[in-house]
């Protein structure tokens, strides 16, 4: 079967004729890595230019035109083990990249004008304690007042667009008093210069500028990192679609390139890329990524199919339609909405503080002024005081306060695995009293496995795992784990719809069906549970391997340590009930519920919310997506579908639960840091508003007082990284969830019929 | 004083050298990728093999 890769919807091409194509890649654990894939590409002729991208594991391909098939380097990449998926920069991510580009430029603005005004106004203090003359002095204002206008001018702007927004809107933020702040003090320090004074504030005007911009490009640096950790998965995640074309011959392109009205092809082992409708082929299908429900169903031409769902016996043809449609899709997109536009009500520690902040520094600024009016002061002091007031207020420790907890909070949970969506998810999580756990694909593996493999020996079971990696069967694939590092038997075959069989050190070993592997008969055990049975034989030995959806391996604990952390934990599955029952039973969980539509989901976590909990939803399915956005806070699996991520407010990734308790445990500590940071920044301008009051700040008090409440702030923030030992490692963990197969190109592309 | 003529010219003019560099090395690309920065400065693939 001739097979077309075509990816030329990700080249993009330049004026003067040079193409370039970015991949994500998998499998780049080392810095050696580095090296070998951009020698080994640039070998290729034609290649003009390989760069990889050590940081967020991508890779950026450039050639000149024509004279080059990117789909050449793919394959390139995949004999060398790694994986690489063509890629599209999201826009949200291209617009990331280049806000953190502006701020850092603003940044690096602002601290050149801080040093070089700080090296004025030193001179300038040193000389008012001893001999400087008036005219130097003057000469060092302007000089101040020169870089410090027009820098703060530029680097200033990511604030006073920020402030001119949120008036506009009628609203005040932080950064109106910020930017208030600034233009007061730049105006003062003019007319003051003017006057030839003896004090300027072009100085903290600038440093104020520096350290919150500071503050900002970190943030934004973070969410940069995990915005391209999330983009590696999802392409990594997205496999290519096999399209028939009209005159028959086959197509792979990405999912995405897939038009309403296509035909795609779906192998055995493969997960239907598209919502549609079956035109030929029978087969059963593993929906619980849509459904929850772990049984198999029983498909023919005709029958609806979701993206994600698991093709088992045999090859389909499926006509794609356009997103959306479909009665099933219709109820949780209807259920979604209503449950995401309660939730954007959500109001973050920080606004509170800045709402109340905000008017309450404007009203001090403005007493003090008619004060020191009224008890006799000239109007210049007065004012002169007044803006002194809302300069050493500072929202410098405030406004870093709640942030700089979420930078090292957002590092510290991207490390042991969860990658965060929305910006308030830690407070939310910190608030958590209720854990409802979806079943399928959350507190179980997304992929079967094999439940008996401690019934045989080592060597019996690497045998028949080695064997079976040569098979995309999904039930090949669950034996295959079971020895991950396995390489496949040279010269194994793969009979279509039965097994595979190879010479093993002189002896046949067969694996697959019971008929295949001459096993018709073989007892099989208890079929109570639903499981899958797959066969093997090795001269006289044999074995029966039964698989099925298993729990996650550190499942119990986990739950056992939440429930020792005073949450209530439910179970809420679409699945059966007596499925469900069991692995309740299993983890001791005793509110359970099986059978639940999406409705039911939203029905209960609305409960949980009426009754004054605030539940947190894990779960991965399309029906649980409306559950997600309709949960105080959620997580999902990596794994999950792509519409349940999106409503999730974090991603955890890997096989563990562990990610779950140690998101929880983060959150209540950065939640207490937060406060922390709030009180810090209270006391402080508890003790500074009096003296700025009654006329004793200096500038070099102010610039003191600024860096000093900053310095503490964030150094209270970085005990959020503390205790971060567990660092499960974002790469690895990214990794596991290639798409499955990657190890096992060579394999054959159709399955065996095991019995189930 | 006439020693500030100078000297002040030259703090500035040193700063904007860092400064103007830092804005090149950042539209040069050079903080794109910070970890790979980190180990290509030991790759030899730069070196020519010496012979033997």
């Amino acid at each position: 079967m001739l097979m077309d890769v075509d990816l030329s919807g990700f080249v993009r091409e330049s004026e003067d004729g040079a193409r370039r194509i970015d991949f994500a890649v998998d499998g780049m654990t080392c810095a050696a890595c580095i090296v070998e894939i951009e020698q080994a590409l640039k070998k290729i002729p034609g290649v003009a230019q390989a760069r990889v991208n050590y940081s967020n594991s991508r890779l950026a391909l450039g050639w000149k035109a024509d004279d080059l098939d990117p789909a050449a380097a793919v394959e390139q990449l995949r004999q060398m083990g790694y994986v690489a998926h063509p890629f599209e920069l999201a826009e949200a991510e291209t617009r990331d990249a280049e806000h953190a580009r502006y701020l850092l430029r603003c940044l690096a603005v602002a601290g050149f004008a801080a040093m070089n005004v700080m090296l004025l106004s030193v001179s300038v203090w040193a000389g008012n304690m001893s001999d400087i003359t008036p005219e130097t002095r003057d000469m060092f204002h302007w000089l101040s007042a020169l870089i410090a206008l027009p820098a703060a001018a530029f680097a200033g702007r990511p604030f006073f667009a920020s402030a001119l927004g949120a008036l506009r809107r009628g609203a005040l933020n932080m950064d109106v008093p910020i930017s208030l702040g600034i233009i007061l003090a730049l105006g003062m320090s003019v007319v003051e210069t003017a006057g030839h004074a003896r004090n300027a504030y072009f100085d903290s005007a600038l440093m104020l500028i520096f350290f919150l911009l500071c503050g900002r490009y970190l943030e934004q640096a973070m969410r940069q990192r995990t915005r391209a950790v999330a983009g590696n998965i999802a392409a990594l995640r997205s496999p290519l679609a096999a399209r028939i074309n009209h005159d028959g011959s086959i197509t792979q392109m990405p999912t995405a390139r897939i038009a309403a009205g296509d035909v795609v092809l779906v192998r055995p082992g493969e997960r239907i890329p598209v919502d549609g409708a079956v035109i030929a082929g029978q087969s059963e299908i593993d929906e619980s990524i849509v459904t929850g429900e772990t049984a198999r169903r029983a498909i023919g031409p005709g029958a609806d199919v979701y993206a994600g769902t698991m093709n088992f016996a045999g090859a389909l043809r499926v006509r794609a339609r356009s997103v959306g449609s479909g009665s099933f899709l219709d109820e949780i997109e209807r259920l979604l909405e209503g449950a995401a536009s309660a939730r954007s009500r959500y109001v973050g520690l920080a606004e509170r503080a800045s709402r109340i902040y905000a008017p309450v520094v404007h009203l001090t600024a403005l007493m003090t002024a008619i004060g020191w009016f009224v008890f006799g002061a000239t109007l210049h002091d007065s004012i002169v005081i007044a803006i002194a007031v809302l300069i050493v207020t500072c929202p410098c420790a405030l406004a870093l306060a709640v942030p700089a907890v979420h930078v090292v909070t957002s590092g510290t949970l991207f490390r042991s695995g969860v990658l965060l969506n929305g910006p308030h998810s830690v407070e939310r999580l910190a608030e958590v009293d209720t854990i409802v756990f979806d079943k399928t694909g959350t507190l179980t593996l997304p992929e079967p496995r094999v439940a008996n493999a401690a019934e045989y020996s080592s060597d019996l079971i690497e045998t028949a795992a080695r064997l079976a990696r040569s098979s995309r069967h999904p039930l090949a694939r669950a034996l295959a784990h079971e020895s991950p590092a396995g390489a496949p038997f040279d010269g194994a075959r793969e009979e279509v719809g039965a097994g595979v069989v190879a010479l093993v050190d002189g002896v046949e070993a067969r694996v697959g069906s019971a008929r295949f592997c001459g096993l018709d008969g073989a007892p099989v055990g208890d079929r109570a549970d639903d499981a899958s049975t797959i066969f093997f034989r090795r001269g006289a030995e044999s074995a029966v391997f039964r698989v099925r959806q298993t729990l996650r391996a550190d499942a119990a604990t986990v739950v056992a340590e939440l429930r020792a952390h005073g949450y209530a934990i439910e179970i809420i599955s679409g699945d059966s009930g007596r499925a469900t029952a069991a692995a309740a039973a299993a983890l001791g969980i005793e509110a359970w519920r099986g059978a639940a539509t999406p409705a039911d989901k939203v029905a209960r976590l609305e409960a949980i919310k009426a009754a004054g909990g605030k539940p947190l939803m894990v779960g991965d399915g399309f029906n649980d997506a409306p559950a997600l956005a309709a949960a105080h806070v959620s997580l999902s699996p990596v794994s999950a579908a792509d519409i349940a991520q999106a409503a999730a407010d974090a991603v955890f990734l890997g096989e563990r639960l562990a990610p779950v308790a140690r998101a929880l445990a983060v959150s209540r500590l950065a939640r207490r840091l937060m406060r922390q940071n709030l009180t810090i920044a209270v006391v402080y301008n508890a003790i500074a508003v009096p003296l700025a009051i009654s006329g004793l700040v200096t500038p070099l008090i102010a610039a003191l007082a600024m860096s000093g409440s900053s310095l503490i702030v964030t150094l209270n923030a970085l005990r959020a990284g503390g205790g971060a030992s567990e660092r499960s490692g974002s790469q690895a963990a990214a990794s596991q969830n290639a798409p499955e197969g990657s190890r096992s190109s060579a394999a054959g592309r159709t399955g065996f019929g095991a019995a189930a | 004083m006439t020693i500030l003529l100078f000297l002040v010219p030259i703090a500035l003019l040193l700063g904007l050298t860092g400064l103007v560099a830092f804005v090149w090395s950042l539209r040069a690309g050079q903080y794109d990728d910070l970890d790979g920065a980190a180990t290509r400065v030991l790759f030899d693939d730069d070196v020519a093999a010496p012979p033997k």
